[in-house]
This record gives C-alpha cells, structure tokens and sequence, in this order.
C-alpha cells in the first residue's frame, strides 16, 4: 500500500472497500497508511485517501477518519475539500452521532462560502443528504449572504452541482419580492442548461418565487415567457426524462395555465411514444383545452380513439367526455364525436362512451337526449360494470322519455345476483325512479327489485338502500318524488384538479419525487416523521392590494372549488345516487370525531396530525379548535361538577337553579362542513337537559336534523327527538333545549362523563364527545336521613373515600350549603370542631348510588376541604370496592375523586360485550334506522292503500 | 443519492451490479420485473416504480435496463440523467453498449463506475476526464495488457479535475489542429391523412469534434441567430456572451462532444420536405385489401433526400402483403406486422411508389385501426430551419486551425397517418 504507484494503490484501495467489512481487523492495519496518504504532496492522494476511508463502513477505522478528514476540510486544495466534504455525509451515513460530537457540521457550513464552486456544491449536497435524516436540525440555514455565494458559485460549478445548490436555494425564502426578484434573475440561465435537471430544478426555483412578484411587473411577464421553451425542450428528450417532466408539467399547468397555454401541439400523442408518456400527454391536454383550441385537441383524440393500445384509447375516448364538460361550446361536437365512435361498435370504445355520455347528461341534462336511442342499441354489448351502471342510470334518469324503459330495466333485473355492487345500486335506483314516474305499469318490478336488494342480498349498501327506499316509498310518495327525483347538482370538469393547498405545497417539490407521484414527500418517504412542510411564498409588494382581486382567477383558491359534487360519505348525496359523479378530491377527514384523545393531540400526537392533516385542513390551526371544543372539560373533567359548583366568582351559579356552565363550542364548523355546534348541559326542576345553539356557517341551507348518543357510564340519552323546525339557512343560529333521560344504553365511557354524539343533518353526520358535569345527575330525592347517613357513613369502606381541597373558596358554612343545595347536594348536618365547621352532605345519582361528603370550612381560609364517601347499591358494594382500588392513589387530584364509583355498577346483561357496536345505536327514533328492525316491512302498495307503516 | 446500479438484459437477468454505499440486495429487482411483466412491451417499463423502501428509476437503452436504487427523496432527473451519461459513457469507452460488450470489458465497467459516482455524488462525469483515469480499451492495449499484465487504470492523475475547465485536460497537443462542427437538425412532425400539417418542430443540435493544441478560445457566430431561442448549451459556453451579443464563446472540451442542442418550436413554420401520398383500404367483404404508398420531394431547396425508409405497423389483422415497389427492397414480417421499404434516393422525375394487396384474415371484421406510416430521411448540406454558421474565430493559441461546419437534416420522429 505504501506503493507510489498509483495504479496499485487504487486497486489495493478498492480491495479494501470491498473486503474491509468481512476482515475489519485486518483493514485496521491499513489505517496507518490512509493517514499518511492523506499527508502527501499530491493532492489527489490525499482526496484518494480520504475518500476511500469513507468507503470503508467499519466502526473501528472511522474512528481513526476523524483527525484526517478535519485536515482535509481545511486543505490548501479545493479538490481535497471537495472530496472531503462528501466524506463527511459519508461518515454522518455510518455514525451520525461522530460527526456531530467532531463538530464537522459546523465546518461544513464554513464550507459553503468556500471560495471554489465546487466545493460550495459539494458542500451543499453533503449538508442536504444529512438534513433529509435530521429534518429537525438547521442545517441549511441561509441568508442573504450565503444565498449570495450560493447563486455565485452557481455558475461555474459542474451540472451535478447546479442541481444540489437550486434545490437548496429552492428551499430559501426571500425577505421580499425585490430579493426574489434578483435571485430568479440570477437563475433564468439556468433554463438553457442541457442538463434536464438542472432545468427542471431551476424552474422550480422560479416558480416558487415567481409567487412573490406582483403581477404587474414587467419582469413577471417575461419570467412566465421564459419559462415555456425549456419546458417544451424537456420533451424532445428521452421518453424517461419526457415522463419525469410531464408529470411536472402537469402541475405547473395546473398552477400556472398561462405559461403554457399555446403550446398544445407539443403534447400531441406520436403513436410510438411509450404508454406512459402518452396518458401523462393526454392528461395535460384536457387540463391546457380551451375554446380557441378544442377543435384541434377534438380532432386529435378521435385519432387516438382509433389506436391499438386499450388503455389509451379509453383514456382518449374520456378525454372527448372531460372537453365537452369543460369547454361547454364544445359539448356539442363531443357528443358528435363520441356518436361517431359509438358507430364503430368497438366494444371498449362504446362502452367508455357511455360512461361519459353519462357524465355529460349530468352537466348539460335536457340536451342531448336525441342520443338516447342510439346509446340504447348498445345495450347487449355492455359486458364492464361502469358501463351497464352508466347506461343504467340514463334508462331511469330518462325512464318517461324511452317508451320501453321498463323492459330494457327488466331485461337487467334477470340476471340481478350476477351484477357487481355498482350495477346493482344503480338498477335499484333506476327502478325507484322509473316507478315514480310511471307508477301503474311498475309496481310489480319495483317489488321485485326492492326484495330482491333487501332480502336476497349480503350486501349491507344494497339493503340499507333498498330498505331506504321500501320506507320512504311506502310513508310518503310524494316525498320519496320529491328526494329521489329531485334536481341532480352539476357536475364541473376540475374534479381531478389537485386540491390547492396541496398544490402549492407540490410546486415547492418540483423535480423530486414528490411531484413526479403529486403526492407530498410525507406521504411516501419513509421516516420522514418530521419533513418540514414547505410552502409558497406570500405574494408582497406594494401592488398587493391592487392585484388581489385578480389573483383569484389563477390561484384557483378554495372559494372557486368545484362544490357542486357532494363528497363520497356524503349520506344524502349517496341516497340520492349521485354516486356515480366522479371522485371528489378535498379533505376526507371533516368529520373525525374528537375523542378525549385530543390531550394525546394536542401533545405528543401533534407532530404527526400536523404532519398529516394540517395541510389537508388548509392550516396549521388544525389542532386549535379541539382545545377550544372542551376548555372546562380538559382541565377538570369531573372536579368540573363540584369545581364548578364553587365556582362563585363567576356569578353564574345563581342559587334558583343548578349551576349552569357557559357554552363551549362542541364541534367547531371547520369540522362540520359549516355547522357549528355549541352547548352546555342543565338540570332544572328533575329534569337534565342539553341546551344547544346550531349555527350553520357553510353557505347552504341545513335541515333534516337528527340527534344521537352512544352508550354512556350514566345511559344518557336524548327524551325527545331534536326538533330544528325550520331550515337553518346560512348564517341562522338557533337555540335548542333537548330534553334528556337516563335510561338509555350503559357502557362505562373513559373519562366517566364522556358522551360521545352523532348529529346528522342533510349534509353529512358528525360526532364529536363531550364531557357533561356530573351534577346533572344529581337527583332531587338525595337528601338522606340522619340515622341512614350515619350507618352508611361506617359501613363506607376506606377504600371507597376521597379526599381533596378545594381551593379559593371564600364563603361560609352556610352559604356552601345553599350553593350546593340549589345543585341537588344537601345538608345532612352541620358541627363545629375547633373553630372549623363540618358539613355532612349526601347527594344521590341518577343509578342511585349515593355519595356522602365531609366539608370542612375554616373561616379565614378560602381552601374548604373535602371528604368524599360512596355508598354503592349493597349487592354491589364488593364489586365497587374492588374497582375502587386504584382510584385511591390519585385522591388528591379533584379531578379524579369519587367517579370511580360507578365503574362496575351497570353490568346490565352485559352490554359491556357490545362495545364495538356502531355510535349510533341507541333506540331512539332515528328516521334511517326503522327497517332493521322489520324484518318483513310493509310493501310499499299496502302502506299506499293505508296500511300500518312500521315504526 | 444514489444507492446502486443494476443492469438487466431484455430476458430479465441482472448481469451487473455495482453499490455505492452499503449493498442493497438484488432482490429489490423483483418489484421491477413485477413492472416489467405488466408492460407488454420493454418500453412500456415505467420509469419509476417505488417499493417498500426504495425507489427504482430505470432508463431503456440498447436493450438494456439501466435500473438505479435510491432510497431517499432525490430528483429523479438527477438520476436518469444520470444514467444517461453512463450509457453515454460505454458507448464512448466500447463503442458499442450491448450486455456482450459490458461483459467482456467488466473491469474497465467497474473502474468507471467506480470514478463516476463517489457515495452517490456524481464524481467525474466527464468523458475527458475519465478517459484520462481509465483509458478505453483498443485492440493494442488489450494484447499489450495480456502480454505485460498491465491494466487500463491511468497512471495520470487526472489534472483537469483540479482546474477551472473541468471539461478540458491541460497539455493537449496535435499536429494538425483542426475544428469541426456539424449542425443537425432533426424534423418531428405528425401529418394527418389529407396530407396537411398537425404538428412539427426541429431539434437541432450542435456536434462538435475539436483536436485543438493548449488551451483554444472559439467564438462562433450566426448569421440568423434569432432562430435560436430555446437552446441548451455544454457547461463549456459562456452563457453572458450569448445573452448580450448571441455569439458563441467558450473554451471547447478535447475531441467529441455536443456544444449546444436547440429547438424550433411549432410555432414558427417549419418546412416538410417530403410527402407521402397513401391509399390503404380495408374492405368489409372481401379479405383482400388496397395498398398503394408514393413518396414524394416537397420544399427541399433543391437538394436531394436520401436514405428515405418507410415503416409502418399494419394492423393485426393483415396476414400478409404482396407489394411491388417501382425503386428499392421491402420486407413484410407476418409476426410483427411490420413492413418496412427501403426506398434509398428519391428521383423527382420518377416518384417511388409502392403498390399491391394485402390479404386479410377470412371472414374476420375490417381492423379498427388505421395504420400509421413512420419515415426516415436524410438531406445533406441542407439545416431545413435555415440556421447559418457566420463565422469561427479562435484566441488565445497562435496557429491557424483548420475548420469545417457541415449542415444535415434528419426526420425524427416523422408519422403520417392514415
């Protein structure tokens, strides 16, 4: 190895890389002469040194890599420091912990105003693979200064280079838009590299910071002229370069339609580009088709509607259905195009035709119906369920216009079991229609169609909707006419759009993986727990308010979204079939419930909803509106119902009533497609009631409401159904009192006083939980006699006692005992020991579990100090004191005290064994729920003729 | 960055791998056969496909798979360039890049890699430079190598890795300086069945091949410099210089490589030098149908087109052809479906054509698709955008070097529908 033979060492080097992890103490020996080569006069023998010891992955010869290396990060040659800095993410790759205890992070940012260029690049590179494992840590920090030397050493260093120091740059964020300015005029030249990836990494740069530049520059105008050659050029390249750029072009067009809006001709389709380059193409073409240009777009995809390969030509033959719903002056000669291809008799070309055909009915319906007749020829090649359930939903959307509607509909109820899901919901539904609208010759198929979905089916979509239909047909025609016939939203062409949010987020990730999926890195990259998220920049300048009007246009904000399509859980919308519509991109996840877990939320669990969801939620005040949800009910979950009762500072406990807390919001809006819900719970003269206050802020009307607990510790449960009596129209707020009792279903719930609620209105259903405060179910009878007090006092295991203070509580012995008497806690007796007063008390729940309290008042000192005692029903107490146990060790917490009591008190049946059943369980009188339990409900001719209705 | 290089044949064997950091296991592969199984054919391969933990980004070239594994968020342009520059590479180094040639000069393979990429940076990417480390195998220095038991490793240290002008190494010397440029111009165009124009845009590129002594300075000039306004240039050409005055300066890499490639959009109109008149008609009854092809000069600025072959993918249901061309040789293959016609010049006087029936699979329904016609051709000292050399100077150096610009055009990916 000491050889100056250059060749030789090389190859002795390469030996060691190779063999160094199977024979790690024999490469031990070499070390010795790495180090002495990264001595040598030759600066290329010492890159060579330190760059293979990097090579070599044994603990033991890192150890000995450290002193050379920090030689070698400060070496006269630029070519050493180079090479040098590679090393150090090398040796970050194989001990992470090393590198930073050696301090070499901090070297190699002095690295980065190197005076050579390609040792800025490398450093870069270097500190960028190392701050993917270390997302936290900031190590890329830039500045003004730094960016500087960053975009001067841009220009000399080798492509690779390039590419590392625009992504970093890429990542920095100008003070303000004269800065973002200079560095995209410092980066424009960069467009002309032949390097794709260097170009494509340049463009991100400037597309992220072109968000900065107001629109009235003169220089915005030329920056978006600037960009659309390199864009095309990416084209003419190899067809793996061509996909990687499509898949970025498809965003930018998305963000920036401008840019490219006269270039269609170049994602015309050549019959021999491979298929994935051809679908991306396509796409691009629908998303950059206008009025002045569909009539070429129009021609060309006929053309491809006549190719070999199927995938494409279905793509194609929907693609002429997107145009016509995009470019409405288009629909026309679409619909003549797909008429023509109907011609061919193609199977899958007809059949794609038909499930577009569908589509276009939905947005321009009353149109084109002369086309029906022909569609119906088709019918016997329909083999694809898409295609049957299309041509399904235009017979009964259409049913009083095609004469033998109801013997096409019968034709394909034969063979009913055989259907797929889709088609058998359709026929379900386009039977239903076609009965409403001629309901003499009908009756007998919709009776078939209706046993057949409810009673011969495992499918628990075709029940549920053949019972849905069974009901509302047989209670009220005229309503069923009304809902299932009832206008159907247009559709609008920008279902596929990327949601804006997520867009702009993927604009930031041009060129990397991310763009080429069109999904965010935190999606796919593995341990990527804390990627940062990135984001455009705000728009600044002076001109912000002039051109804030027409920023909407482009920036295609939330507001312009396509709301017409209701999304796919959407319980009404589904009734209503709409589910044929094209899926809907947004936020999936509005109605989570909120669980307790909001404190894991909002602690340690935070990171990964803001990572997950924050985006989706368009901010990252998603995890506010929990906390504001229960701020009482965080903080003092069950202390809330005596904390609160001692609560006088307030003035809401007035003495008439039980004390009453202030509303908290339940379910905020954001998470409710617009309807707020706030509330509180009461108890007045023996009965509990839940006081609510719905606002609805979403800009249409809300009705149909419903209410619905799931089992609870105490059975809570609605008395009464919620009654809204009018329609909540946008921005309405109205007040509710729904009365409760407490003999619902009992599950003990995790905190005790945990209710967790469904509301359904004609939007969608929402839970979230609540913590209701325990004096409401105080009972009025709870005033225990004297003797009784006294027995049940001894007999109270000490395992069943509690005791904590309560703190500020400036009151006197007898003003306590009315509080607490207005709140179902009475006085039993009263002594004085010592100048401290004794109040004995007893209250008694709603299960009849009796509780007795020790309070003592020291006058002069606010803190009163409690005693608590359960006294469980006798049968129980054995159960009882065995549960409560382990309450004992969190006594002094007011937060957990005697709760614990009830824990084991309901086995009723049990009913604890069904704790996965679904929330909305309970008996009360949910409208959707009646048919279940009817196993055999009325046919919808008897209930016409006056028959009893099921329940 | 780059984790490892894979090298799969079209029969699905890796034949080669090469690891730059810790070894990934071949068995990562397996998702990319996956992927190539479901194409039906080897182009169709996508070319990224994400796994559990990696992701595989190929390039298909020479009836090779170059698949690379990365396993962090890296651009995947960065690594099919990437890859590109590594087919590039072999095919400077052996002239050709096929699995026997790969296999035969493995060692030379292995240093390369080895020099190209260090932990998955990109090294030395440079042809110059890397010949300088490695020298390519010749016929000599194989037999010498036998004989002395030497190997290609340079013994060099490849100076020009330390300089300002990576591209180039110092201390270059020739007898006979000489600097030549070839301008190329590639036509892809789409035509539709009535002959008219869909689309049509130029690739042009620059080709150089300078044997120039010490460290020359060029300029080139244009005389129509406005037709370059979507270019892209070797790291060599200094960007400034173009954008003020849109002159051409740089100080060129040693032997071959590419100064610039542009593009001329389909807006501006672009010349089609050559139509096809075609007659190709299924008829339902008959199992025979009409195949007729004349191939004719159209805007040619008087020179002649050369080397025309025409290709076209009959559909599945032609069973065979019987044609009879009036100039050249054409093969039918009854498997593919592909026929092909080797038309050589065409003589404006007397048009080629090619005429005869094509016979269809009995009673079996007219095929759905119509075929489309691929053309290759070439015209000598013609650049059809009109593109012009000006002038070449050359600084910094004393002698006169000789030079030379030769202009071609090419069809590229030219298609007439029918």
């Amino acid at each position: 190895m000491q050889t100056d033979n250059l060749e030789l060492k090389k190859l002795v080097y390469l030996y060691l890389m190779n063999y160094a992890k199977s024979q790690p103490d024999m490469a031990i020996m070499a070390v010795n002469t790495f180090v002495k080569d990264c001595e040598d006069p030759n600066p290329l023998i010492r890159a060579l040194a330190v760059r293979t010891m990097g090579c070599i992955r044994v603990d033991k010869i890192t150890e000995y890599l450290c002193e050379p290396l920090r030689k070698c990060l400060k070496d006269e040659d630029p070519y050493v420091r180079k090479t040098a800095a590679v090393c150090v993410a090398k040796l970050h790759d194989i001990n992470a912990q090393l590198v930073e205890d050696q301090g070499f992070l901090d070297t190699l940012k002095d690295l980065i105003s190197d005076s050579n260029p390609m040792v800025v690049a490398n450093a870069v590179a270097a500190l960028s693979e190392i701050a993917e494992s270390h997302p936290s840590s900031n190590l890329l920090d830039l500045n003004p200064q730094s960016i500087n030397k960053l975009l001067t050493a841009l220009n000399e260093c080798t492509e690779w280079g390039q590419i590392f120091i625009l992504d970093c740059l890429a990542s920095y964020m100008p003070k303000d838009d004269r800065e973002a300015q200079s560095i995209c005029e410092r980066v424009t030249p960069r467009l002309s590299h032949a390097n794709s990836a260097v170009v494509l990494s340049a463009v991100k740069v400037l597309m992220k910071f072109m968000e900065m530049l107001s629109k009235d520059l003169d220089y915005y105008g030329t920056l978006l002229k600037k960009l659309a050659p390199p864009l095309v050029t990416l084209l003419s390249a190899e067809p793996e370069l061509q996909y990687v750029a499509l898949r970025n072009i498809n965003l930018i067009v998305q963000k920036r339609p401008e840019i490219l809006k006269h270039e269609m001709k170049v994602f015309f389709v050549k019959y021999n580009d491979p298929i994935y380059v051809k679908l991306e193409k396509l796409d691009i073409m629908i998303r950059l088709a206008s009025q002045a240009n569909i009539a070429q777009v129009l021609a060309e995809l006929k053309e491809y509607a006549t190719e070999v390969d199927v995938d494409f030509v279905r793509k194609a033959v929907r693609a002429i259905g997107r145009c016509a719903i995009k470019v409405e002056q288009s629909a026309e000669r679409c619909v003549s195009t797909l008429l023509d291809l109907i011609q061919t008799k193609v199977n899958y070309v007809v059949q794609e035709a038909i499930v577009v055909i569908k589509d276009i009915f939905r947005k321009y319906p009353n149109k084109y119906e002369s086309v029906i007749a022909t569609l119906c020829e088709n019918l016997d090649s329909l083999d694809e369920p898409e295609a049957r359930a299309a041509m399904i939903w235009i017979v009964g959307e259409y049913a009083e216009r095609i004469d033998n509607a109801d013997e096409l509909l019968e034709s394909f109820l034969e063979g009913f079991h055989d259907e797929s899901t889709q088609v058998q919901l359709q026929l379900l539904t386009a039977i239903v229609k076609l009965f409403l609208k001629k309901p003499t010759e009908t009756q007998e198929l919709v009776q078939q169609v209706l046993s057949l979905a409810t009673q011969d089916s495992d499918n628990p979509d075709l029940r549920d909707r053949g019972y849905i239909y069974w009901r509302l047909l047989s209670t009220d025609p005229v309503a069923a006419k009304e809902v299932v016939l009832a206008e159907k939203p247009l559709i609008s062409e920008e279902t596929d759009l990327i949601e804006p949010t997520l867009l702009d987020e993927l604009i930031c990730y041009i060129g990397t993986l991310a763009s080429v999926y069109h999904k965010p890195p935190s999606a796919f990259v593995e341990g990527s727990r804390g990627v940062v998220h990135k984001s455009l920049p705000p728009r600044t300048g002076s001109s912000e308010s002039a051109e804030s009007p027409e920023a909407a246009p482009t920036g295609a904000p939330p507001g312009e979204q396509p709301a017409v399509i209701p999304a796919q859980g959407d319980l009404l919308g589904d009734l209503l079939n709409l589910d044929l519509g094209p899926p809907v991109t947004g936020p999936p996840l509005t109605a989570a419930p909120v669980q307790m877990g909001a404190v894991d939320l909002l602690g340690g669990g935070l990171d990964s909803l803001m990572g997950d969801e924050a985006e989706g939620m368009g901010g990252t005040n998603f995890a506010a509106p929990p906390a504001g949800t229960m701020p009482a009910n965080l903080g003092a979950p069950i202390g809330g119902g005596l904390g609160d009762l001692f609560d006088l500072t307030s003035g809401v406990g007035s003495l008439s009533g039980s004390y009453v807390a202030p509303k908290a919001v339940w379910l905020p809006a954001m998470k409710a497609k617009g309807l707020e819900i706030s509330g509180t719970f009461t108890r007045q003269v023996g009965s509990i009631s839940m006081d609510l206050l719905l606002t609805n802020k979403a800009l249409q009307v809300m009705s149909d409401f419903a209410i619905q607990f799931n089992r609870n510790s105490f059975g809570l449960a609605p008395a009464a159904p919620l009654q809204v009596h009018a329609p909540l129209s946008p921005n309405q707020t109205v007040e509710i009192s729904l009365p409760l009792n407490t003999v619902g279903s009992v599950m003990k719930m995790d905190p005790l006083n945990n209710l967790q609620v469904a509301v359904k209105n004609n939007i969608d259903v929402f839970y979230f939980s609540t913590l209701y405060p325990l004096h409401i179910l105080f009972v009025e009878d709870g005033k225990m006699e004297r003797q009784m007090f006294l027995a049940t006092w001894k007999d109270i295991p000490n395992e069943n006692e509690a005791q904590f203070q309560i703190k500020d509580c400036p009151l006197n012995a007898e003003a306590v005992s009315s509080k607490l008497q207005a709140s179902n806690i009475f006085t039993i007796a009263k002594r004085n020991v010592e100048g401290q007063d004794m109040l004995y008390q007893s209250l008694k729940l709603t299960n009849s579990i009796w509780v007795l309290a020790e309070l003592r008042v020291q006058p002069g000192n606010p803190n009163l100090t409690v005693r608590l005692l359960a006294a469980p029903p006798r049968s129980l107490a054995h159960s009882l004191a065995h549960s409560l146990a382990h309450t004992h060790t969190d006594t002094h917490t007011p937060t957990h005290t005697h709760t614990h009591t009830h824990t084991h008190t309901h086995t009723r049946e049990g009913r604890l064994q069904h704790q996965e059943e679904e929330i909305l369980c309970s008996k009360s009188p949910c409208p959707l729920e009646g048919p279940r339990r009817h196993p055999r409900p009325p046919s919808p001719a008897s209930s016409r003729a006056g028959a009893a209705v099921g329940a | 960055m780059i984790h490892s290089l894979f090298l799969i044949n079209s029969s699905g064997d890796i034949f080669l791998e090469k690891h730059w950091k810790s070894v990934v296991s071949r068995s990562v592969c397996d998702y990319f056969f996956e992927a190539q199984e479901r194409a039906t054919e080897a182009e169709n391969v996508p070319p990224v496909i994400p796994t559990p933990h990696h992701y595989l980004l190929s390039v298909y070239r020479h009836k090779i798979f170059f698949v690379a594994v990365i396993q962090t968020e890296v651009p995947p342009l960065f690594v099919i360039e990437f890859l590109h520059r590594v087919v590039d590479t072999f095919q400077d180094y052996f002239g050709v890049c096929s699995e026997l040639v790969i296999k035969d000069n493995v060692v030379v393979v292995y240093e390369v890699l080895e020099e190209m990429l260090d932990n998955g940076f990109p090294l030395a990417t440079e042809s110059n430079i890397l010949k300088e480390l490695i020298k390519p195998p010749t016929i000599l220095r194989t037999v010498v190598n036998t004989i002395t038991g030497s190997t290609n490793v340079g013994d060099q240290l490849p100076t020009g890795q330390l300089s300002v002008v990576p591209w180039r190494r110092t201390g270059v010397k020739y007898t006979n300086n000489e600097a030549y440029f070839d301008v190329i111009e590639e036509i892809d165009a789409i035509i539709d069945k009535s002959g008219s124009t869909i689309t049509a845009e130029i690739q042009g590129v620059i080709d150089a091949c300078v044997k120039l002594t010490g460290m020359p300075d060029l300029t080139l000039s244009f005389m129509n410099p406005r037709l370059l306004d979507d270019v892209s240039f070797h790291p060599c050409v200094r960007f400034k210089r173009w954008e003020s005055e849109r002159i051409l300066s740089f100080i060129p890499p040693d032997g071959n490589f590419r100064l610039l490639s542009y593009h001329v959009s389909a807006q501006n109109l672009v010349a089609i030098p050559v139509y096809v008149k075609h007659n190709i008609s299924f008829r339902d009854s008959s199992s025979l149908g009409r195949f007729e092809i004349t191939v004719g000069p159209k805007q040619t600025m008087g020179k002649t087109i050369e080397g025309v072959i025409v290709t076209s993918q009959m559909p599945k249901g032609v069973l065979n052809m019987s044609l009879t061309p009036s100039q050249g040789t054409h093969t039918f293959d009854p498997v593919t479906k592909l026929l092909s016609w080797d038309v050589g010049k065409i003589n404006p006087q007397k048009l080629p054509s090619l005429k005869g029936t094509m016979s269809l699979q009995a009673g079996a329904s007219k095929p759905d698709e119509n075929p489309t016609i691929n053309l290759q051709f070439k015209i000598q000292q013609l650049a059809i955008s009109g593109l012009k050399v000006n002038r070449l100077d050359m600084y910094g150096e004393k002698y006169k070097p000789f030079k030379g610009i030769k202009y071609m055009t090419k069809a590229g990916k030219f298609q007439v529908r029918t």
